[in-house]
């Protein structure tokens, strides 16, 4: 019905005005698609929210957080990952976060797309830069090196974890070609 | 650490001496951090994937629970609502009457293990008694090369254990005095491979190597009797050095549904049931909970904030042959038949799912005085009376003071009390929020919070709560800030790959250190990548059969959402339709890529549903049967027909009859509150063809429904990992 009110204004209008009136269709149809993907975004949220929310009561244990957050395809470093956790948590830290307190924060992090995705591409990148000889492997004491050296330092566990599916066994190296896009292929899962 | 401890490969770092090229600093940094930010939001999609799989199964697993729960309600319900000229109350009585038939003493007599003989021609282990160390090394030789032990000498061990446990009070109390460590093991299920590999790496029990093993040995792994025999002879050997603590799985009641009781009668034919029935008593028999240093407390489920250490330790725990059964009245004379203890308000078919609840929690209880039947008491008087009404009215009838000792309705109170302290132990599970209520999902016991603990341990002076019953990725678990702890020994628990299997080392200072581990080789070797993946598609295969089971109902469901009969509904619908038919409450959205496939869904968010459903029907059973709707039925409801069946056949046979066999039909009816015709049922027998000899073979019978893949399904699956 709206619709048809704006017809016939519209019919009854001059030129510019015509054209203000078009953006007011483009603007109105914007915020719909808007409120689309608030809403499928808000509802990936809440999935991935109740997946740790084993009593039902919509809270996750705080040591859960960050898990539930990358999953949702978002790559903070891990200091930005301890300030979202530090704003989520209540006044008196209980070790739980809450649902109400997630989801504005959530959505907002995720539209405003915060924190850029880190593409196969890129990811191939990254490790071309540390084989400057364009060998197109890398040793494992060398990634290691770097990886639990250099930046936000990998644990034990995670380079152990990482080595294991990244080294060729025959050959002892990263063929990290193959590697970025034997884990990428994951994705499309 | 040991065979198959962690994944993680042990690199030998050679110095590195990669040419003269070197990558700038800076450079190298944000390389690093690119990586790392990426491989640590992958670990979190993983883990996202693998918590899925987890949630799918367990919760496939506490339905059925749930499920066997209410069925066994039903029969108490029956129990007390039918008189016994009903048929059905006939079919049901026997199994609440049988255990208690044999007295203590006839079972000397009964149990005449030495008129077995032993041929020459076997060739599996001999025992001797009193055991020695090296005859239970090379029984346990024996089980790991597949033998099988004598029925002679497993009812001679399983006597002589029923004899020792009689001796033993309800709580063990051990002490780390000697300087030893003490090592505490969860739920083995059977797994006797997880068994063998924990004596492999923490040693045999012993004088020096004393155990805690805190129930759940039966059930589900398929070598449950031979983890028994094992167990109850190290028992023999080292009783002060051995403890085994009484799980929920030690119980008969379980045991038909979970696997054990057809386990045994699968590998004892003849000796089988006296085997079970030896069983029976010597589970009632199990301490309930073993207390180390008087600080650390070790029980299979749980507590609640009922629980009276003083209580458990005072009751006679033989009395509770299984914590599902509330007693028989005590002083009740010989006209009065087996009336249970009915925690329950109406009569109403819902009662069933009433039941679950009350089956733990403090719901008012009712007590049906049993008069026969032309008596002049009628039935209507009695309804509606709250538990004190109750209580006052008996004492009057008896002329009898509140004080009294001899007062049977004060004896069935404190007799619900004992039982509801056996039920929490065994059942209850603990809960992040503070409180106490009705562990509904599994059916029995409780979910407690930190409160909770915080008072019963602080209450009875104690640092710690050991507890089992529920798996853990890792194999263990603490909560409730450090003071329970839940130790699951069982590896690969759901399928391979599903979680590691854990136990304790305790020592004096009472600091628990975990040894973890996994059997099966192959699962050990493979990437954090690859056991999720495996995994999950096991899981996504569980769930695909329950789909399957409930095809009708879900297509009912759907059509509720499609009233112009379009064939096709939107995600959300769809959905809401799955959760409302299952039940198990799992993120159906996020699972919907994995359950649908892109040939049944468009691109806007709407999906085909009869092709959806058609595409379920990748498994069919092993047997052609007419009646596709009845062929639904049995499927779905397998679990609880073979339950029933078991049920009936007491004198474990194997064997019922064509009338018993209908009349479960009319059982499993009713309860699920469904029509089933004769005719359906006796075109279905005619469909097996067991008119032979007039009796139906149970396993025969549940074998023709076991589904079978499609080779197809298969080829849909999404490639495997590796």
């Amino acid at each position: 019905m709206k619709y048809e009110q704006e017809e016939q204004v519209m019919s009854g209008l001059s030129g510019d005005a015509r054209r203000v009136k078009s953006l007011c269709f483009v603007k109105f149809a914007e915020i719909l698609l808007l409120e689309s993907i608030i809403t499928e975004t808000q509802k990936r949220i809440s999935n991935a929210f109740d997946v740790f929310d084993h009593e039902c009561n919509k809270t996750v244990d705080v040591r859960e957080i960050g898990t539930i957050i990358l999953s949702l395809g978002c790559f903070p470093s891990e200091a930005e990952l301890h300030d979202i956790i530090a704003e989520l948590e209540d006044e008196e830290p209980a070790g739980f976060v809450r649902y109400e307190k997630f989801l504005p924060t959530m959505t907002k992090i995720l539209l405003e797309h915060k924190f850029r995705p880190i593409t196969e591409d890129l990811l191939l990148q990254a490790f071309k830069v540390l084989d400057p000889q364009k060998n197109g492997h890398l040793e494992p004491e060398e990634l290691t090196k770097y990886l639990t050296q250099e930046g936000e330092s990998f644990t034990q566990e995670e380079i152990d974890e990482m080595l294991s599916a990244a080294v060729d066994p025959d050959k002892n190296v990263i063929l990290y070609k193959d590697f970025v896009s034997m884990m990428t292929f994951d994705d499309t899962r | 650490m040991g065979c198959g401890v962690t994944k993680s490969t042990q690199l030998q770092l050679k110095p590195c001496n990669r040419g003269n090229i070197s990558v700038p600093a800076a450079t190298a940094m944000r390389a690093a951090l690119l990586i790392q930010r990426w491989y640590r939001q992958y670990v979190a999609r993983l883990e996202m994937r693998r918590r899925c799989t987890w949630n799918i199964f367990q919760s496939i697993e506490y339905s059925g629970q749930q499920d066997h729960i209410k069925l066994y309600n039903f029969f108490g319900y029956l129990m007390d609502h039918f008189s016994s000229a009903n048929s059905q109350r006939n079919l049901v009585s026997h199994m609440f009457g049988d255990s208690d038939l044999f007295l203590d003493m006839e079972w000397e007599r009964h149990v005449c293990y030495k008129e077995i003989e032993v041929p020459d021609i076997y060739t599996g282990p001999h025992l001797f008694f009193p055991l020695t160390i090296s005859n239970v090394t090379e029984l346990v030789d024996a089980f790991k090369n597949k033998q099988k032990l004598h029925a002679r000498y497993v009812l001679q061990l399983l006597g002589k254990t029923w004899t020792l446990l009689r001796l033993m009070p309800n709580i063990s109390h051990v002490c780390t005095c000697k300087h030893k460590e003490i090592t505490i093991c969860g739920d083995l299920h059977g797994h006797l491979e997880d068994l063998l590999l924990i004596f492999y790496k923490n040693g045999f029990p012993s004088a020096e190597t004393p155990y805690v093993f805190n129930g759940d040995f039966v059930d589900r792994g398929k070598e449950s009797i031979e983890i028994l025999l094992v167990l109850f002879a190290f028992l023999l050997l080292y009783p002060h050095d051995v403890h085994l603590n009484r799980g929920n799985h030690e119980d008969h009641i379980v045991n038909l549904r979970y696997g054990f009781t057809k386990e045994v009668l699968g590998k004892y034919q003849v000796h089988g049931k006296m085997i079970l029935k030896l069983l029976q008593k010597i589970f009632s028999w199990l301490p309930l909970a073993t207390v180390i240093d008087q600080k650390v407390l070790i029980l299979h489920g749980g507590i609640s904030d009922k629980t009276d250490l003083n209580v458990i330790a005072k009751l006679e725990r033989h009395r509770f042959v299984s914590a599902l059964r509330p007693l028989k009245r005590r002083g009740a004379s010989a006209r009065q038949k087996d009336a249970a203890l009915e925690p329950d308000g109406d009569d109403e078919l819902s009662a069933g799912r009433r039941r679950v609840q009350s089956l733990t929690h403090g719901t008012p209880l009712r007590f049906r005085p049993e008069f026969p039947r032309h008596s002049v008491h009628s039935e209507s008087g009695r309804t509606g009376r709250s538990v004190e009404q109750e209580l006052r009215e008996r004492r009057r009838l008896a002329g009898l003071s509140l004080s009294s000792d001899s007062d049977p309705a004060q004896v069935l109170e404190t007799d619900a009390d004992e039982w509801k302290q056996i039920v929490d132990v065994l059942w209850s599970d603990p809960m992040s929020q503070n409180g106490c209520v009705p562990n509904e999902v599994r059916g029995g016991g409780c979910y407690w919070g930190p409160d909770v603990s915080q008072e019963v341990l602080d209450r009875h002076k104690l640092q710690l709560l050991i507890r089992s019953h529920e798996c853990k990725q890792e194999g263990y678990e603490f909560c409730h800030n450090g003071r329970v702890l839940t130790i699951f020994s069982a590896s690969n628990y759901y399928d391979v790959g599903s979680n590691r299997g854990a136990y304790i080392r305790l020592g004096p200072d009472l600091i628990p250190h975990f040894k973890q581990f996994q059997s099966s080789r192959s699962t050990r070797e493979l990437t954090l990548r690859q056991s999720v993946g495996r995994t999950e598609l096991s899981a996504l295969q569980a769930l695909r059969m329950q789909l399957f089971t409930h095809k009708s109902a879900l297509i009912h469901e759907f059509q509720e959402y499609d009233p112009q009969c379009t064939g096709v509904i939107s995600v959300k619908h769809w959905a809401a339709a799955v959760e409302k038919v299952l039940r198990l409450g799992l993120p159906w959205r996020v699972l919907r890529s994995q359950l649908v496939t892109s040939s049944t869904q468009d691109g806007q968010g709407t999906l085909d549903y009869h092709h959806w459903v058609n595409q379920l029907s990748v498994i069919q059973p092993s047997t052609e049967i007419a009646n596709t709707s009845l062929l639904e039925t049995l499927y779905k409801h397998h679990s609880n027909l073979e339950s029933i069946f078991r049920m009936i056949d007491t004198d474990h046979s194997g064997l019922i009859s064509f009338e018993e066999f209908r009349q479960t039909w009319k059982l499993l009816s009713s309860h699920l509150q469904m029509d089933i015709s004769d005719k359906a049922i006796s075109d279905l027998a005619e469909s097996i063809d067991f008119n032979k000899d007039g009796s139906i073979d149970i396993n025969e019978f549940m074998e023709a429904f076991r589904l079978v893949e499609h080779s197809r399904a298969e080829t849909e699956a999404p490639p495997s990992p590796e």
